[in-house]
């Protein structure tokens, strides 16, 4: 929209570049949540997003997925302008995020969270559903082993038929993990999925980060407050801070820089 | 005492069929309507008006009935598809309440409030006047039949996954990819098209229909069947229905056994015995008297039938 044509064009040749934002503006009252963002993620990368808290994190998370809508800016998935388009059809274009508090279906089961997941399922639809059964039937179970080895990676295998509202918030962080692996995406945003896990736990977590990356080709935009996963897992990692972006670069090199570490003191005076 | 269990059993046959659009609705995709009586009014004028202005054979009203319950549904979906819950419910009882003022203000169409005459009844002249509430009842059954069928295939099917998901979170639904819009809409219109045909049904039964009928408090009973039997469990509901029915004709002979009450004291005190008594078994059994089943993957699979057991409750 306010974006100029020759930028457009450029993020769309650079197949580099599976997702990117430009000038993402959004303020609540007077608040300026996000102001003025840009951001690109690298193919196959594992991107960083930290920030002091009301730095505008999880709002651009909202703007990128179509939750929220921005004031201004474009955002581009695989070179196609899906700014205009509802969650659900960024969804079905390949981007899947989580939420920083887990939200999981509480009264489904851990399988049937993770069965329900797999974009536009036969038996979804009103018609097919009794017109087709064995197909939709047979879709199912096809659905069914999917769920079956996504369990077995994500080690929840033991909890398959609890309901997902009695899992602790590690395994439910676990589990919002594991849905998006049912789901056929190029990228995941991750909103804090350390949060409150513990270091066994995170380690499942991390491990099942890196196999998704190295050996899926997924590409992963992770808001983290916890350093060490931070450092262990991206790069490039992007610093924000009052709804833009202060810096971006390696973790070793933004660890020096010093505007960061104003900002997160300046951060913590202000909480 | 026959012909009135005869009677009351059709009864409970419309309770079960609104019962399960409702659960449909609200029980497994959390979308709450107060406007039941309105699509039951809705389903009831069309087939009767149809049936005596028009003339037309009584099989086409009842299915056009289903028609516009299911327009109407859609509409209401798709007008308050921006609305959160407590609003949808609003919207719903402003609806229920708009179908019956109209019913009620209309009269050179309607009759109003002195009651529209329906003449026409499916199959009467193949039966005498003594079998032929039997076999009303047996229609009813099979319309309640026929409506359970389709929504319990559809609760244990990939679908109904999606609408239980939508209902314990839609925005996180949404951003896996469903397209909770279109679900919510035809949730609302499949719902619509039962009710629309519950209406039929009573309208051709009793062959008189007034506004008064209509009031939203036949919401109410259909909420607490449902949530007595056991909201999102099919058969629950009709056992929700039948309990709720029982209590309210059954509360009715309360004054056999009390009469230093006069009648007036009596309606009044037959609807704090059905509040009570619904507390009583709300306090017992939280989520209902047969409670949302348990998913597992090996029942739904194989083709037996398992009925949902107490066992299955957590």
């Amino acid at each position: 929209m306010s974006m100029p044509a020759s930028a457009q064009s450029a993020a769309a040749s650079m197949p580099d570049i599976v997702l990117s934002g430009t000038g993402l503006s959004r303020s609540f009252g007077g608040v300026h949540a996000v102001a003025d963002m840009s951001f690109e993620l690298r193919q196959n990368s594992i991107t960083g997003l930290i920030g002091p808290n009301g730095a505008g994190k999880s709002t651009l998370f909202n703007l990128v997925s179509g939750v929220d809508k921005p004031k201004q800016g474009t955002v581009i998935l695989n070179g196609k302008d899906v700014s205009g388009l509802d969650a659900y059809k960024r969804a079905r274009l390949g981007m899947i995020r989580t939420f920083q508090l887990s939200r999981e279906f509480g009264r489904l089961t851990v399988l049937e969270n993770l069965m329900l997941s797999p974009q536009l399922q036969l038996g979804e639809q009103l018609l097919p559903l009794f017109l087709r059964p064995a197909a939709v039937k047979s879709n199912d179970r096809d659905v069914y082993q999917r769920a079956c080895e996504v369990l077995k990676i994500s080690r929840l295998e033991k909890l398959r038929d609890e309901y997902a509202v009695n899992l602790s918030g590690g395994q439910k962080k676990l589990l919002e993990l594991a849905r998006t692996l049912m789901i056929d995406c190029d990228v995941i945003l991750l909103d804090e999925p350390g949060a409150g896990v513990n270091p066994a736990l995170m380690s499942t977590l991390t491990d099942m980060i890196v196999d998704l990356n190295r050996n899926h080709g997924k590409t992963f935009f992770i808001v983290e407050h916890d350093m060490d996963m931070v450092a262990r897992l991206c790069d490039p990692v992007i610093v924000m801070a009052e709804g833009s972006r202060l810096i971006e670069g390696s973790f070793d090199v933004i660890r020096e820089d010093k505007r960061v570490i104003e900002a997160y003191l300046g951060g913590s005076l202000d909480g | 005492m026959s012909a009135y269990l005869i009677s009351m059993a059709t009864f409970v046959g419309f309770f079960m069929i609104l019962a399960l659009a409702l659960n449909l609705q609200w029980g497994m995709t959390g979308m709450v309507n107060f406007g039941i009586a309105g699509f039951y009014a809705l389903g009831a004028y069309t087939s009767g008006l149809l049936s005596v202005k028009l003339g037309w054979p009584v099989g086409i009203t009842i299915a056009m009935s289903c028609v516009t319950g299911l327009i109407a549904g859609g509409l209401v979906a798709l007008l308050s598809m921006r609305l959160r819950e407590d609003y949808l419910a609003i919207v719903t009882l402003g609806f229920g309440e708009i179908v019956r003022l109209i019913a009620l203000n209309e009269d050179q169409i309607t009759e109003g409030p002195r009651g529209l005459k329906i003449d026409a009844r499916p199959f009467a002249d193949m039966f005498d006047r003594e079998t032929y509430p039997l076999v009303y009842l047996g229609l009813v059954a099979l319309a309640v039949a026929v409506v359970f069928v389709i929504v319990e295939c559809i609760r244990r099917s990939p679908m109904g996954r999606t609408l239980r998901a939508i209902r314990e979170d839609d925005v996180v639904a949404e951003v896996l990819g469903k397209n909770v819009l279109r679900h919510r809409i035809q949730v609302f219109a499949l719902g619509g098209a039962f009710m629309g045909l519950a209406g039929a049904l009573y309208a051709h039964y009793v062959q008189n229909i007034s506004p008064e009928v209509f009031m939203p408090m036949v919401a109410i009973f259909i909420w607490m069947s449902v949530i007595v039997g056991g909201a999102g469990n099919n058969w629950g509901l009709l056992l929700g229905a039948g309990v709720v029915m029982t209590i309210l004709e059954g509360s009715r002979f309360m004054g056999d056994f009390i009469d230093f009450l006069d009648a007036e004291q009596l309606s009044a005190i037959r609807i704090i015995v059905i509040g009570v008594l619904l507390i009583a078994i709300l306090r017992v059994r939280p989520r209902g008297l047969i409670p949302e089943p348990k998913f597992s993957f090996a029942a739904a699979s194989t083709d037996q039938e398992r009925q949902p057991s107490i066992e299955n409750a957590k």
